[in-house]
């Protein structure tokens, strides 16, 4: 699987997401800086978490206008795998990959736990190494990850069963308790947790691992 | 430099003046000793920042002088930005405390907020990356009505920046006393990681080297904040809102990265962040570490506003700023780093070698000064002192459980107060994973974080217990060393160094002056008993509101290295049927307790008293039993509350109750605070018994671990029903 991590002013899981790629792959990913215009050959693209720009005007908003975008929506249309972690998931959002937006958490605060989410979707490239249903542990740290979508939206997404996870105990008051879901192609993953967090013995956790081992075997 | 014969007349505006910087008359003395004529405004502001309490710890550097800062492990002490120590393979660590009290009083979020931006600086300054955040937080009565959103706010404000800029927030304290009602105390730590052989100091070196500025433009914000620090609080604090900084978070991340990235490259002679006094003191600092002139053309830096003095440059406290000295023909390759992290950069001077600091403005020289008087040779004072009386020694057999009441009912009692409830409202606003490398976070003993790349781990905490430290300032410099001690052992770590981060009331009063000089009393006989020098450390001093001193706080920050992270010990019970002993002596020490405070209503009595041998022999088999693997399935330090405290917590984080059959069944015994304690668990309680007593340390079994209550002497409680009570306190609280 060829891999790449982007970095953007700001990003912060960068590292956290290309050790979880190593430890999956054997290989270290490319690192792409936000101002590149054009990318390697790929079969993953990895926005990580963080706070692209600060966070300024809202989450996500500044990155999804960064010049590597382009190339990444290009990418995404053709098929290519792209995984938003977080700040990942805001950006996919912002940037029209994704429907949606992602509001400040329900408290109004920054929460930072272990939150437990059901596997819903176990069909796509990110998810087939769990078992339908499964619960699984993997932290969450955002301000802003209260997923919100037109009802017709809510309604398509659920209907062609696209929610990858969902939260069992709901930190932020996203609608439908949306953790993750997937693009219409199956091909671009958005989610809040973090699974890179979860993805050795010395977490404590390795849930996370399942998801970029799913993605080796998907990809080979 | 003394203040002998320094006495002036001033006239009526000059007075104004020395009133609002916080400088004393008989200083600006010596300052016209020292210029041989009056100085320009510039001048007035670059000396009374120099020479303020903060900057030139005018009060304390005599004591300071006193600690032990060395080791084999020890590779930069005090006296640079931060202490580094050696983690064997070519690995050191660099951390430091500081506080940000008066800031995070008058605007909390801001001021806490750039408090973590500081410290940060003051470590990847030294050329390491920061591994992790602590932070050790007092505020005042909960019935005060300033209290919740002080909390609110300063809590906000660490996550805010610490969550950006990614470094995970591990670990921490929080105490409540009404001392801190008007003037509450935020102490936040940073531990960084860096190569042996690259450590950058702020030493300037090279006559004729370029001076570079990189980071935030300046503005108008943080003017006098050294000198504001170093003055007490009246009824007006806020008043002073404007001296607080406003901090960037997604600059300083940019800034973390830019630094490091030129670090690894051949450029940098000397680097040196702008905190406290700006401008002011990174330029007076490099030159007086490399014994040289500096020159600065203030035209050149980056401003934020327009018409601004050179006084306002010079002192502008404007966050996310570097000094650096270039090695020449490196500018370029310097540039271009800046330029791809989008950070301003400019040539603003150079080294001389004058020994004087001498800026421009518009052409003219606003500051000629020479730079010795300003740091080496500023003024000194040996303050008068006197010792706290002593205490006497409370019997705890006058303060038995009350009538009606029994241990168990006390214990759910205590759980619920402010001091001793669940802080897991604050700390799950901190980001503890960011960086993949957190092994165990808040909540525990003290923090893991695995060294990247690698099976080390340091383990890392902050402790004081300011009620023991005013009753007893030797004791309480004591024990907040060894309690730091303690919790790095308890997590199987071998604890290697401290920082300190002193925080006292008005030095000039004798009382005061005497609890500092016996906090650094006490801190200097634990840290020599233990080997566990002190490499970096802060004063704040002047905390006090209309006259109203805080209870002293020494407050210490350990650093430990454990040579496997897989074996880090917890807290939590693991399964049923394990046998759960106290290791250490417990004579029932009841005098300052928390038992007495919450269930009696008395701060009263001596502090328990500390014994270092048995600190450290304690410490060094309970850490060697956890690293050897197998026999300590849980371990946990005994602090605030005492025994039958350490052993709840224990059973609530691991959700296993337990059976508690220990023959003392006394208040004292279960409630008392006596030091060198530690709560562990084992399956082959034999084993265990024979290792303690080869070791000559007292041992006794106090149950057995299994089921979902804390049963003892035919009565129980349910887990569930006090972890509600420890979970929820904050929470509501915070709820209002």
């Amino acid at each position: 699987m060829k891999a790449a991590v982007v970095v953007f002013p700001g990003s912060n899981c960068d590292r956290d997401a290309a050790r979880a790629l190593e430890l999956a792959t054997g290989h270290k990913p490319h690192m792409i800086w936000h101002a590149d215009t054009e990318l390697p050959d790929l079969d993953l693209i990895l926005l990580p978490g963080g706070f692209s720009y600060g966070d300024y005007l809202r989450t996500g908003a500044m990155a999804a206008h960064s010049p590597v975008m382009r190339e990444v929506v290009a990418r995404a249309a053709k098929g290519v795998r792209v995984l938003g972690i977080c700040n990942g998931f805001q950006i996919l959002c912002e940037s029209g990959l994704l429907p949606g937006v992602l509001l400040r958490n329900i408290g109004l605060k920054f929460v930072c736990r272990s939150v437990r989410l059901k596997v819903e979707n176990t069909k796509t490239d990110f998810t087939r190494g769990f078992t339908e249903g499964q619960t699984v542990s993997i932290p969450v740290a955002h301000g802003e990850g209260n997923y919100f979508a037109e009802p017709d939206t809510i309604k398509k997404i659920e209907d062609n069963g696209r929610v990858a996870f969902r939260y069992l105990d709901n930190p932020n008051g996203s609608m439908n308790d949306i953790a993750g879901f997937v693009n219409e192609a199956g091909n671009v993953l958005g989610m809040m947790p973090h699974p890179e967090r979860v993805n050795e013995p010395v977490h404590g956790c390795t849930d996370g691992a399942v998801l970029f081992k799913s993605l080796v075997e998907a990809i080979g | 430099m003394t203040m002998e014969n320094a006495s002036v007349t001033m006239s009526p505006e000059i007075q104004k003046l020395v009133a609002e910087h916080n400088m004393k008359p008989e200083e600006y003395g010596v300052l016209l000793k020292v210029l041989g004529r009056e100085p320009t405004e510039a001048e007035f502001g670059v000396v009374a920042a120099m020479w303020s309490e903060h900057c030139s710890y005018k009060s304390t550097r005599i004591w300071l002088k006193t600690l032990p800062t060395k080791g084999p492990q020890v590779l930069i002490g005090p006296g640079e930005n931060a202490g580094v120590i050696d983690i064997g393979d070519g690995q050191a660590a660099v951390f430091k405390m500081e506080s940000h009290n008066h800031p995070s009083y008058i605007e909390p979020y801001q001021g806490a907020a750039t408090g973590v931006g500081g410290i940060l600086r003051d470590v990847f300054t030294m050329g390491a990356r920061p591994i992790a955040n602590l932070n050790a937080l007092r505020f005042g009565d909960v019935s005060h009505p300033k209290t919740r959103s002080l909390i609110a706010g300063v809590v906000a404000g660490i996550g805010g920046y610490g969550n950006c800029v990614g470094v995970p927030t591990v670990g921490g304290e929080t105490n409540f006393h009404a001392s801190y009602n008007g003037n509450n105390l935020v102490n936040a730590m940073t531990v960084g990681l860096a190569d042996a052989n690259r450590i950058f100091t702020s030493q300037a070196t090279g006559v004729g080297n370029a001076v570079v500025y990189v980071g935030s433009k300046t503005g108008r914000d943080g003017i006098k904040g050294a000198t504001m620090a170093s003055g007490e609080f009246n009824a007006d604090a806020e008043s002073q809102r404007p001296t607080v900084q406003v901090g960037d978070p997604f600059t300083e991340k940019l800034l973390i990265e830019a630094c490091l990235e030129l670090m690894q490259t051949e450029a940098v002679v000397a680097i040196q962040d702008m905190g406290a006094a700006g401008l002011t003191s990174s330029a007076v600092e490099m030159a007086s570490k490399g014994q040289l002139g500096i020159e600065l053309d203030l035209d050149k830096v980056p401003l934020r506003e327009t018409g601004m003095s050179a006084y306002e440059i010079m002192l502008s406290e404007s966050q996310e700023r570097m000094l650096f000295v270039l090695k020449p023909g490196h500018e370029q390759e310097a540039e271009a780093i800046f330029k791809k992290w989008e950070l301003d950069y400019a040539v603003i001077g150079k080294l001389t070698d004058t020994g004087r600091i001498v800026c421009l403005r518009h052409g003219k020289v606003e500051v000629d000064i020479e730079v010795d008087p300003l740091v080496e040779n500023s003024p000194v004072y040996d303050r008068p002192h006197v010792a706290t009386p002593a205490k006497p020694v409370l019997d705890a057999a006058t303060f038995a459980v009350p009538d009606g009441e029994t241990l168990l009912t006390v214990l759910k009692t205590m759980l619920g107060t402010p001091d001793l409830c669940s802080r897991r409202w604050i700390w799950e606003q901190y980001d503890c994973h960011v960086g993949h490398n957190t092994a165990q976070a808040s909540g525990g003993d003290a923090a893991v974080v695995r060294v990247d790349g690698t099976q080390k781990a340091l383990a890392m905490c902050i402790d004081c217990t300011p009620r023991y430290c005013v009753a007893d300032p030797v004791m309480g410099g004591k024990q907040a060393v060894v309690e730091t001690y303690r919790n790095i052992c308890a997590v199987g770590a071998k604890p290697l160094a401290v920082t300190d981060n002193m925080n006292f009331g008005n030095p000039e009063k004798p009382e005061i002056m005497g609890q500092f000089v016996g906090a650094c009393e006490g801190m200097k006989e634990a840290c020599i008993a233990i080997d566990y020098p002190i490499v970096s450390g802060n004063c704040s001093l002047y905390n006090e509101t209309n006259g109203q001193p805080i209870l002293p706080v020494p407050a210490i920050g350990g650093v430990g290295l454990m040579p496997d992270v897989a074996k880090a010990m917890t807290i939590a019970f693991k399964g049923e049927g394990e046998t759960i002993f106290v290791l250490g002596e417990s004579k029932g020490h009841i005098g300052q307790s928390l038992y007495l405070r919450e269930i009696f209503g008395k701060e009263e009595g001596a502090p328990p008293p500390v014994n270092l041998t048995a600190e450290r022999r304690h410490g060094k088999f309970v850490r060697e039993l956890i690293q050897q693997g197998g026999l300590i399935t849980a371990c946990h330090d005994v602090s605030d509350g005492g025994l039958l405290i350490a052993v709840a917590e224990m059973a609530m984080v691991g959700d296993v109750g337990c059976k508690l059959e220990a023959p003392a069944t006394d208040a004292g015994f279960w409630y008392g605070e006596d030091q060198a304690r530690y709560v562990v668990t084992t399956r082959d309680p034999d084993a265990f018994i024979a290792k303690a007593e080869a070791a000559g340390i007292p041992c006794l079994i106090l149950g057995l671990t299994g089921g979902d209550k804390i049963q003892m002497g035919g009565e129980a409680v349910e887990l569930n029903w006090i972890r509600e009570i420890h979970e929820s306190w904050l929470p509501d609280y915070m709820e209002g």
